[in-house]
């Protein structure tokens, strides 16, 4: 085990942890606007305090966590899903859909994501809810699994048991589900680990720019109301403290996650002396 | 040789503007409702002081009508780009989306450079000394830190400096490029005014990039100490500096250059939140404040110029790359 792994473990595990504790002690109704007494400092009553809008924190927080991750599972592992598939049938069929498949994954690529996504995200104003959200962001995120796992099949599809399974007569499918993706699971699990943290990166920063989904209480649209409403100017501390803090946890919990499983999955990224 | 990189590098500068522009183009016709039509019709509809917005409306259906084919569009759109024709502001009608980005265009280009360069600069070196003097306890508790910053987003920690800085010991302004009492001229308060408010947004971009160029620069740094020539320059008794910088980094440097080309696009990106956070008169707010007013021609020209702008970038990193790597000078050898 890695230091880095164990880090990003212990840090998520606190999240989670207190999202199931939260989920006993609060109640997420108060998540919604005027539940609360307005823009109230922590107290017995309101343990997190609460915004302008009335909503109380504890619950904003719990809820926010848990559709933030949401966001980021489903595009995870649609992005993966997907980008898995083309790479299967870029590297496995070769020829001119590898040649399509690879030249569409190389150009967009080559443009910058969150800028794609804003466009892609403003065209449905006042529509945005977290599954589109996810959707939306899923619309890139099969680029990096795609290209990393189709090099990975490229090697793999040379091996010589594949070889070997071809020889005796396996089908291709056959070959695919019973030799190749067995084989691939580490590969798979570190790519949606990276795939779910690129997506709650992507997801919090759209939400910042104000086009998330207006109606839920992502961490995102926490930061969002926050700075939109003068956090700063009007002295609520507990307001900005708050959603930064869980999201420093989780950013930080993700980061040591992926590059820890990068170095166990890689063994050529393991730290030297 | 170097002819024919060059032309690399523009055909793939070319390739990445169309690809946006295209995207640009063709990413809101997927939606179910086209938000561009949407909003025009909405303005329309609510007519009363807005009808110079009538123009607006005519000038876009003229190109981009429903009774043109797509293909007509299309070309009609790129012709546009090519010109910087970006359109008229919806919310600010009539103002030219060009003049509106033109406006806020320095402020953007100015924290970009500054904070991208000094953050490589610091982070390389900074991590070629992690490697190089392995064992050091200042650096040792350094390194940890930096790299925990490098998993934050930039405007994340820019709100960390805010309270900080701004908020707690008020060390520095909330928000904004200059003091609303400030008159904007070439004058040393006016400058001073500027670089004030310029620290916070620099710094957050500069504290949590710096990781990301130290971890690259030390793994390069730690194979470049295994090479033979670095024992040869040791045995041939050089001074421990000269085979730091000359040896060590000058040959550690070069994939790290490749790697600012590669970078460009993310920290344009996360400055555009930087300066949401901070009420940046850049871009990045007139973004915001067009994505809040559903002003389409001003979201979808900045994006095209931030695209841009990040090409211009990498071919400019590009063209840089021969005054390091003798390798690839026009009329060196190979």
């Amino acid at each position: 085990m890695n230091t880095r792994l164990v880090g990003g473990l212990v840090l998520l595990g606190l999240l989670v942890a207190s999202c199931l504790a939260g989920l006993l002690l609060v109640d997420l109704d108060d998540a919604r606007p005027l539940s609360a007494a307005i823009a109230h400092p922590p107290s017995a009553e309101y343990w997190l305090g609460t915004d302008t809008a009335g909503r109380d924190l504890a619950a904003v927080l719990v809820l926010g966590t848990l559709l933030t991750a949401k966001v980021g599972l489903l595009a995870g592992l649609i992005g993966i899903t997907v980008g898995t598939v083309l790479a299967f049938v870029a590297a496995y069929y070769g020829g001119w859909t590898d040649r399509l498949i690879s030249a569409v994954v190389d150009v967009l690529l080559t443009v910058p994501g969150l800028l794609v996504l804003i466009v892609l995200a403003s065209a449905y104003p006042g529509q945005m809810t977290t599954t589109l959200m996810a959707l939306v962001i899923a619309g890139l995120a099969w680029r990096e699994p795609a290209r990393q796992i189709r090099s990975q099949v490229l090697v793999m599809r040379e091996a010589n048991y594949v070889r070997m399974a071809r020889l005796s007569g396996q089908g291709g499918l056959s070959i695919i589900f019973h030799e190749m993706i067995p084989n691939l699971l580490p590969y798979l699990g570190a790519g949606l680990v990276s795939a779910v943290s690129a997506a709650i990166l992507a997801s919090v920063g759209l939400e910042a720019l104000g086009l998330g989904p207006r109606g839920e209480p992502t961490l995102g649209m926490t930061i969002y109301w926050m700075i939109l409403d003068g956090a700063f100017l009007r002295g609520l501390w507990w307001w900005i403290l708050e959603p930064v803090a869980v999201l420093i946890i989780l950013f930080v919990g993700m980061y040591l996650l992926v590059t820890g499983l990068d170095e166990t999955a890689n063994p050529r990224l393991r730290r030297r002396a | 040789m170097f002819v024919v990189w060059l032309g690399q590098r523009l055909l793939l500068l070319l390739a990445v503007v169309f690809t946006a522009a295209s995207l640009n183009f063709l990413l809101p016709k997927l939606a179910p409702k086209n938000p561009v039509e949407t909003k025009l019709l909405q303005l329309t509809e609510s007519g009363g002081a807005l009808t110079d917005i009538k123009d607006l409306v005519r000038a876009y259906e003229e190109k981009f009508g429903l009774d043109k084919p797509l293909l007509t569009q299309y070309g009609n759109y790129l012709r546009s780009m090519a010109r910087f024709d970006l359109g008229y502001s919806i919310a600010h009608y009539p103002a030219r989306v060009i003049d509106l980005i033109l406006r806020a265009l320095p402020w953007t280009i100015g924290l970009l450079l500054t904070a991208t360069f000094l953050a490589f600069g610091i982070g390389t070196v900074l991590g070629a000394l992690i490697a190089w003097e392995r064992g050091s306890r200042i650096l040792g508790f350094l390194a940890p830190g930096v790299m925990v910053l490098a998993a934050l987003p930039y405007y994340l920690l820019g709100l960390v400096l805010v309270y900080l800085f701004a908020f707690t010991w008020r060390l520095f302004p909330l928000q904004g490029g200059f003091s609303i009492t400030a008159v904007p001229a070439l004058t040393a308060t006016f400058v001073l005014d500027v670089l004030r408010h310029s620290i916070l947004p620099a710094l957050s971009i500069v504290l949590a990039s710096i990781g990301t160029w130290a971890l690259a620069m030390r793994g390069m740094m730690i194979t470049v100490q295994g090479e033979d020539y670095m024992a040869y320059a040791q045995a041939n008794g050089l001074s421990a500096g000269r085979r730091f910088f000359s040896y060590g980094l000058r040959n550690a440097l070069l994939p790290q250059v490749t790697a600012l080309a590669l970078q460009i696009g993310h920290l344009a990106a996360g400055a555009v939140l930087v300066e949401r956070v901070f009420g940046y008169p850049g871009l990045g707010n007139l973004l915001f404040q067009a994505i809040e007013q559903s002003d389409y021609f001003v979201i979808y020209g900045v994006v095209f110029i931030i695209v841009l702008m990040i090409a211009g970038m990498m071919l400019l990193v590009d063209l840089l790359y021969p005054l390091l790597d003798p390798r690839v000078r026009p009329g060196g050898a190979g």
